[in-house]
């Protein structure tokens, strides 16, 4: 083979070597779409994007209470599809001022024949005010457990951050209940066995 | 090298080609994939475009007429899915195997074997795909966005054949962008520079690095379909803690990308043909490039746009809405240089500058109502209508549609040897263009009058336009049929063209004979 001096370019460019780094760039992309689900759970807890909620206690209520301000904070409740349990909230709505503590019961009856779990996963909308609701007490922290036809009233104490946005007058905060028999701890259990 | 004159002998009879169809089964030739894939992405536009006639008959009139709302949702989504992933993507690949060698002056494409895989494994993912429109329950009739939890909870047992068509569209379609990218980088003729390749060359480079990126992400989200649906997991399900709504931020990271996949080309086509009949240098050259690779930058970052009415905080909706009010900037640049590459330029009317002029216009007017529907508070009203269903059609279908018949028109004399028949074209064209205006235009009122997207029934006052759009796109589909005659009246026959039919034509593939012989540029040329 002569060669071509005017050929500026490697002699025998290297095909093999590009091919392999797209190729990697393929399976690190492959990887970064399912890396976008740890991401994105990260990112809505940081962010209370999607009105993901600190779901867990906050510290006890040391804040002063902003009497000059009232927010409409409102409770929807639903059960997952397939979730036979009844669900509600005692009041649909409480008027609140930002930093003081307030209780709100939710009625849930087990109405099947069978010992059951559940687990409820809350929502606020505006996403934005997510980050400003603060649960001192909340029968969402754990699992529920209810004996076949058994009724309970699940308590949820909160407070509002003071420093919750001006523009914020109204939030909700939902509740969808989930069926976790099949998943629930062995003390979450035990707690229905004694009355057997 | 040994026997030179039977060497010789052999190029100039192709005989080391087989013949028959196992010529093109084994072919690795560029030539021939590239014939290969044009051919295919036609009968996907003939079959998709049939689709598209069931759901423009069954809206004719209000009330179901014709078919069963199930099966008009799993026309809706066929036709999306084959119009996508059949008809533009696969037109635009052959566009590259065709052209690209011989622009950059190249032998053929640098991975040949591969090219082969790529192509034939297209027709089982389409029959896959096809086929499970025949099987109980019918085919996906989730949208061609398949949604999480329609997708997922709420599909029939043809979602893994979705699945898995889907996972060969994108397999064909990495194997391609690498083919692409591997050839751009390292087959270029002597003295091709990055900044002298023709614009269908560069275009395709950054369409296929953005190929690399996102084809992948949409393998991860059916993926995620797959096992939810059959294995357990919980990514979309949000009893399991997962979430239905991250599904559409992983479908957009990719389906963004995936929207300027099918338009990047296109703009280096009317690059090419607006300068060649306007008899002029494309104005702006270098700014062509650079808009092209921010238009590519900027996709990934505007993909929730589509997600606006999802109950994002107004501080993301404000960011994807001026990331998205930007891109228009990049795009203007495009739009300005065309017109001043014709400013003064001595235009003449062959139909391949009508397609890239009816390109320029109607895409013009399919960014205007991107735009529109970037501004997120008229989105919560536009959402989900037939305004985005006008809109994604006039940048599909008068956008890349359009560019892909005006690239037919303008390298036809190539790859056949015949100069097509102009008077046919032009009747192509006008059809075309008077037939999808009355199709797509009407669609705009009528979204904006409320009408949803997605439905095989509605409300009695939309009925008149509906019944223009109808007989629109009953027009459009029909126009399409002139195309096919014209294109197989060209490959069998016709004036015989020159190396280079156009006058105004600039670039390496006008130096090779019409029709471009089976090897070319096996001696690179030297560019200067």
């Amino acid at each position: 083979m002569t060669d071509t001096n005017s050929n500026p370019a490697p002699q025998r460019p290297d095909n093999g070597r590009v091919v392999r780094r797209l190729l990697l760039t393929v399976v690190c992309m492959f990887a970064f779409g399912y890396a976008l689900v740890p991401l994105y759970e990260v990112f809505c807890d940081i962010t209370g994007f999607n009105g993901r909620t600190k779901n867990e206690q906050a510290a006890a209520n040391t804040r002063a209470v902003d009497t000059s301000r009232t927010v409409n904070v409102q409770f929807i409740t639903r059960t997952n599809s397939g979730m036979p349990w009844g669900f509600a909230p005692e009041v649909k709505s409480v008027r609140v001022h930002p930093g003081e503590t307030k209780v709100v019961n939710f009625l849930a009856n087990n109405p099947t024949g069978g010992n059951m779990v559940a687990q409820a996963i809350p929502s606020v909308a505006p996403g934005e005010a997510a980050l400003y609701l603060n649960k001192t007490e909340c029968f969402c922290f754990n699992q529920q457990p209810l004996k076949a036809g058994a009724k309970t009233a699940m308590p949820m104490q909160f407070y509002l951050d003071p420093d919750i946005p001006e523009h914020i007058h109204t939030l909700t905060l939902s509740y969808t209940l989930y069926d976790m028999t099949a998943n629930a701890t062995p003390d979450v259990l035990a707690q229905m066995q004694p009355a057997n | 090298m040994s026997t030179v004159v039977g060497e010789m002998d052999h190029h100039d009879h192709h005989h080391h080609a087989p013949s028959g169809i196992t010529r093109w089964l084994f072919t690795t030739n560029h030539k021939d994939i590239g014939s290969l894939y044009l051919w295919f992405s036609f009968i996907m536009f003939l079959v998709g475009g049939s689709m598209a006639m069931v759901i423009r008959a069954e809206l004719f009139q209000p009330g179901l007429q014709l078919v069963e709302p199930h099966f008009f949702n799993q026309m809706t989504t066929v036709h999306g899915l084959i119009m996508v992933f059949g008809a533009v993507m696969p037109a635009f690949t052959g566009l590259a195997n065709w052209m690209v060698p011989l622009m950059i002056g190249a032998p053929d494409m640098a991975l040949p074997r591969m090219n082969n895989w790529s192509f034939w494994i297209l027709p089982f993912a389409f029959a896959i795909l096809l086929a499970s429109l025949f099987m109980e329950g019918g085919g996906p009739a989730f949208g061609w966005t398949f949604y999480a939890p329609l997708s997922t909870t709420y599909s029939g047992d043809s979602t893994a054949l979705f699945v898995f068509s889907v996972h060969i569209m994108g397999i064909s379609s990495i194997m391609g962008a690498i083919n692409v990218i591997v050839t751009i980088m390292n087959m270029r003729a002597p003295g091709m520079t990055y900044m002298k390749m023709p614009l269908f060359v560069w275009t395709w480079f950054i369409t296929a690095f953005l190929l690399i990126a996102v084809m992948p992400v949409l393998a991860g989200a059916v993926t995620m379909v797959l096992t939810d649906k059959y294995f357990g997991t919980s990514f979309f399900d949000a009893a399991g803690g997962g979430d239905p709504v991250m599904f559409q931020h992983i479908f957009w990271f990719f389906g963004h990308p995936e929207v300027y996949i099918m338009i990047l080309p296109s703009f280096g086509i009317v690059s090419a043909i607006i300068p060649a009949f306007s008899r002029k240098p494309l104005f702006g050259y270098a700014s062509m490039v650079y808009a092209t690779a921010a238009i590519a930058g900027l996709s990934f970052l505007v993909w929730a746009h589509h997600m606006f009415t999802t109950g994002m905080p107004v501080f993301a909706e404000l960011f994807f809405m001026y990331c998205t009010m930007l891109i228009s900037v990049p795009t203007g640049v495009k739009v300005f240089n065309w017109v001043a590459t014709m400013w003064r330029g001595s235009i003449s009317f062959e139909t391949p500058m009508l397609f890239a002029l009816a390109f320029v216009i109607l895409f013009t007017i399919g960014g205007f109502s991107g735009l529109m529907l970037a501004i997120t508070p008229v989105d919560f009203q536009y959402h989900d209508t037939y305004f985005v269903v006008a809109h994604f059609h006039y940048v599909l279908v008068s956008g890349a549609i359009f560019s892909i018949m005006a690239a037919a028109y303008y390298w036809l004399p190539k790859w056949t040897g015949h100069m097509y028949d102009e008077n046919l074209g032009r009747w192509h064209f006008w059809c075309s263009l008077i037939s999808v205006n009355v199709l797509f235009f009407p669609m705009h009122f009528v979204g904006l009058a409320g009408m949803p997207r997605r439905i095989p029934d509605y409300a009695l006052q939309f009925a008149d336009i509906n019944q223009i759009v109808s007989i629109g796109g009953f027009a459009f589909g029909l126009s399409q049929l002139i195309f096919l005659w014209l294109v197989i009246k060209c490959v069998r026959g016709g004036e015989k063209a020159p190396a280079k039919p156009w006058e105004g034509a600039e670039g390496l593939e006008w130096t090779v004979d019409s029709p471009a012989p089976y090897h070319t540029f096996e001696t690179p040329p030297q560019v200067k």
